[in-house]
């Protein structure tokens, strides 16, 4: 009986090391990304980088000025148009919604949450580029403002349903309108979540390059406008990653380092700002 | 309320931010194509920028066969190619296309074999076996034959080609098609093929990138690509017999018939060519602009540049390993300019 | 504009003009439709987005009807064109990056929903939870920098030497290939996994636990024996998200696989999917139909994640909806 017993204690034991093994594992790989890029990445990084364009192909030197800028214009697009619609769309489904619309909504929503990047990269072509007849930043901004709409929309939902009942009740009695009720009271009381939802979207827009590659193409120089084709940081990594060029190569890793680095800090971010919104309704 | 006075300001911001650049706004004309020639090519966008600081020209290199659709699509200014549309592409165009031929270039075959050092040459039958997958080892005797003295491994060979539609796989092909029954049959000549065996790389700079980061690998890329990044590339044997390095003088000698004889429309083929010293596997590489273009300061940009380039910018050629454009052909380009509306 | 409920009130139902003047006076009517118009906005893109993929795919659709499924010949010259080398591609890359993932994320989800201390769970958690938010294009120039040079100096060799009577670890080195790009799948889709299977693992009602322990398990054995099959259904959802992630994956798959439409069995082959073959050669499909057959094998891509998305949630939701039915 004993044996048995020490056998079972043996394998909990075992297993717990496993399970924390692949956990570490999962962590590991994480900071094996970061400090791998920093390594290299940091080497790479001066003045250069962030204030010159790029440099004719072979020569050394230059930067990705253009590129960070470039996708700085393409959030923004992006933002305009998926943040009004998700912020406004997940209003209506936490405020106005009726059985079976509402269901439709969210349905497509999350329908449109899994579409691959590169689909809707199509989608961008040809409803943008082709009838314009140029690759453009606001196309690049069209396919991006899409992506960001299935996040925003859903978490200004979940975020909205969250605020207490007794504040919609109170309002009212005090003789305010539904839309007031909703615009002065409900929506502050979500914006900690509602801005935490915008961060998180915008992150995971800012690393896409698949869809821009065929919607805002590239440019050499400066972008101007919303008319014209311009770089993006992420299309830059993957144009220097596959080429032969070494200098190109360490270019590619000062550009992962700082996408990585904005990505990471806005999701932080992020989530700093969710936990003390979280803390704070608790109190 | 808050969320109202937001979303002015941010509009307003964006109204600013549009005003202050469109105003001293450079013009922007896009083109893109051709991989072959991107290295002379951005070079030369540069020093036209660095003379005229109010017209930018952008470049993207994606390939022959995306230079061609994205022109026939209109959504870049001109196109570029090293392989020439097809007259059925022609056909698809909206507006006439031209044909401007800008520089000489060469496809040279790039290898990476760890412990050779040495210049390998190659027969045309050991290319083709070699790209169809019937030679598969370096140390087959079709590749051994004509290179005594140079111990080549029993490991296998790692073709690379390319993934995207490209004018470099239209100029290889075009020249194995002219030496190889097989090959023509088989798999013919194009910028995008069905290819037998290897691995694709993303333009000229995917498939160096990929040679020289896999050991017992093969592939085509422009001249200049391998002399770039330090990749040795071997001799191949011309129509004549004679084992030939792809440089300046024999590249120009590849073209050395045509001068006479170049098609109106400018399009024409130079591999195998005759000619004791000539490269076989050399092409021209074209810019593909359109006959008429509305938009009137886009045209005189593209034609004031294509004149530039036919006398300043031929100069640049040679430093990055390009050869001029023979003399008569230059001066027939210049002529046709003029058919530009 | 009237707040006061009175004036509210005083609109009304009613469809007439002088109604409806009075309705959208109250500034609810007008939000109630402001916000439907951006609701409706959505259904409208992704009906759109069908739509135009449907449309602009009805040449090869034609020409090749279904055995553009059938056929493996992608040939832009002679204008032959078969689905099935990237669905092949796709596939594979896809069930190496499960096999790969899921033991390990399952694994690491146990541990942080039912071994670890409160603290380290949540500390692990949250750093998984920002691996998620990596770029592909990241994961895809480390992969070519490290995964690829390491797979092809010991990994393939150790596999080839251990293994290599299977048909999948034969055939020359290359690095990129199948494997590779499955490799990186893997670890970009296994912090979903870990999510919702901690998710799904905590949802399971304590008393479960409780119950199992009351009889003298050991903390694995209650979990592995009582929880985890109370949470199956649920972590089959959690690989039913993750197979959909791994399948639209594009930017770090096309910088590891080759680029090779060829249907072999070994996983050191290279090959293609069908978001990298769109990646590749979308801007230079010279020709309508090369086009065309390119979206439609975007649509494919598309139907895939459609139905699979559906099948994952419609789990997570019996797992959870389970869990409260049982207290």
């Amino acid at each position: 009986m004993n044996y048995r017993l020490m056998w079972r204690k043996a394998v909990n034991g075992m297993m717990l090391g496993l399970t924390g093994v692949c956990a570490l594992l999962a962590v590991s790989v994480l900071f094996f990304i970061l400090g791998y890029l920093v390594w290299h990445g940091g080497k790479a990084l001066n003045w250069d980088f962030f204030t010159k364009l790029p440099k004719p192909v072979g020569e050394e030197g230059g930067g990705m000025a253009n590129a960070i800028v470039g996708s700085a214009k393409l959030l923004l697009l992006a933002s305009l148009i998926g943040v009004p619609i998700g912020f406004f769309g997940g209003v209506y489904l936490a405020e106005f919604g009726g059985r079976t619309f509402a269901f439709l909504v969210r349905y497509t929503t999350d329908l449109l949450n899994g579409v691959p990047s590169i689909v809707i990269g199509i989608f961008a072509y040809s409803i943008v580029v082709l009838p314009f007849k140029h690759f453009s930043t606001l196309a690049g901004g069209v396919a991006l403002g899409i992506m960001m709409i299935p996040i925003t929309l859903r978490s200004t939902e979940n975020f909205l349903r969250l605020v207490p009942r007794s504040l919609h009740e109170a309002a009212m009695a005090l003789g305010a309108s539904k839309w007031k009720t909703i615009a002065t009271v409900v929506i502050p009381a979500a914006y900690r979540g509602v801005l935490t939802a915008i961060l998180l979207s915008l992150a995971r827009v800012a690393g896409e390059s698949a869809p821009l590659l065929f919607t805002a193409f590239s440019n050499r120089f400066w972008s101007p406008g919303w008319g014209q084709p311009t770089a993006s940081l992420p299309v830059m990594i993957f144009t220097y990653a596959i080429a032969p060029y070494e200098d190109w190569h360490r270019q590619a890793w000062a550009a992962g380092l700082v996408l990585l680095g904005l990505v990471l800090l806005t999701n932080l971010t992020a989530r700093v700002l969710m936990s003390r919104g979280m803390s704070a309704q608790r109190s | 309320m808050i969320m109202v006075k937001r979303v002015a300001m941010l509009a307003l911001l964006l109204g600013l931010g549009s005003i202050a650049q469109a105003q001293g706004d450079p013009m922007l004309v896009n083109g893109a194509g051709a991989t072959f020639p991107y290295p002379i090519y951005s070079k030369w966008f540069d020093e036209y920028h660095k003379l005229h600081p109010n017209i930018q020209i952008n470049y993207q290199s994606i390939g022959s066969g995306g230079g061609i659709r994205q022109l026939l699509a209109g959504t870049v200014d001109f196109g570029a190619s090293d392989g020439p549309m097809s007259d059925e592409q022609l056909g698809q165009a909206k507006v006439k296309v031209l044909h401007f031929p800008t520089v000489l270039g060469a496809d040279v075959p790039t290898y990476n074999i760890p412990g050779v050092t040495q210049e390998l040459k190659f027969t045309p039958d050991a290319l083709a076996g070699i790209f169809l997958g019937k030679i598969t080892k370096w140390n087959d005797p079709a590749i051994t034959a004509p290179n005594a003295g140079v111990k080549l491994p029993a490991d296998d060979i790692v073709v690379v080609h390319r993934s995207d539609g490209s004018g470099t796989s239209y100029i290889w092909t075009d020249y194995l098609s002219k030496v190889s029954e097989e090959w023509k049959t088989k798999v013919g000549k194009g910028t995008s093929v069905n290819w037998p065996v290897g691995l694709g790389g993303k333009g000229n700079e995917g498939v160096a990138g990929l040679v020289k980061q896999t050991p017992n690998s093969i592939g085509y890329v422009e001249l200049i690509y391998a002399i770039q990044n330090n990749q040795p590339y071997g001799q191949v044997r011309n129509s004549s017999g004679t084992f030939v390095k792809a440089d300046l003088a024999s590249v120009t000698a590849a073209a050395a018939g045509t001068a006479k004889s170049m098609p109106d429309d400018f399009r024409v083929s130079i591999t195998d060519p005759v000619g004791k010293t000539a490269y076989p596997i050399a092409s021209f590489t074209w810019l593909l602009v359109p006959e008429k273009i509305s938009d009137g300061a886009k045209k005189k940009a593209i034609v004031d540049f294509v004149r530039w380039m036919l006398k300043d910018g031929q100069k640049f050629a040679e430093p990055l390993a390009y050869a001029q454009i023979p003399k008569e052909v230059i001066e027939k380009e210049m002529k046709a300019i003029d058919r530009i509306q | 504009m009237a707040t006061s409920p009175i004036a509210v009130e005083r609109a009304g139902p009613g469809w007439g003009p002088r109604t409806l003047l009075r309705r959208l006076r109250s500034g609810d009517e007008i939000a109630h439709l402001a916000t439907l118009c951006f609701a409706a906005s959505v259904i409208l893109i992704t009906t759109w987005l069908v739509y135009v993929l449907w449309v602009n795919s009805a040449l090869p659709r034609h020409k090749f009807g279904l055995h553009f499924f059938l056929t493996s010949v992608w040939d832009p010259i002679f204008d032959q064109f078969g689905a099935l080398p990237f669905i092949y591609g796709t596939l594979v890359t896809s069930a190496v990056a499960l096999l790969l993932a899921v033991p390990a994320g399952l694994g690491a989800a146990i541990f942080l929903a039912e071994l670890a201390p409160q603290r380290i769970s949540d500390a692990l958690t949250f750093v998984i939870d920002l691996l998620a938010a990596v770029p592909s294009v990241i994961y895809g120039l480390l992969g070519i920098f490290t995964v690829v040079p390491l797979l092809r100096k010991y990994v393939q060799p150790f596999l080839h030497s251990t293994l290599g009577f299977l048909p999948f670890f034969q055939g020359p080195h290359y690095g990129v290939g199948f494997l590779a790009a499955g490799v990186l799948l893997a670890v970009m889709v296994m912090p979903f996994i870990i999510s919702v299977s901690r998710e799904v693992l905590l949802a399971v009602p304590v008393d479960q636990r409780e119950a199992a322990l009351a009889l003298g398990a050991t903390r694995w054995e209650a979990t592995w024996k009582v929880v985890v099959p109370y949470a199956r259904i649920g972590i089959l959802g959690s690989v039913f998200l993750a197979l959909a992630r791994a399948l639209g994956e594009t930017m770090a798959v096309t910088m590891v696989i080759g680029n090779n439409p060829q249907i072999k069995a070994s996983l050191f082959a290279p090959g293609y999917t069908i978001a990298a073959v769109i990646a590749n050669e979308f801007t230079e499909a010279t020709g309508d139909l090369y086009l065309q057959a390119l979206i439609e094998l975007g649509l494919v891509l598309f139907l895939l994640t459609f139905i699979l998305n559906g099948l994952a949630r419609l789990l997570i939701l019996l797992t959870t909806q389970r869990g409260t039915a049982q207290e």
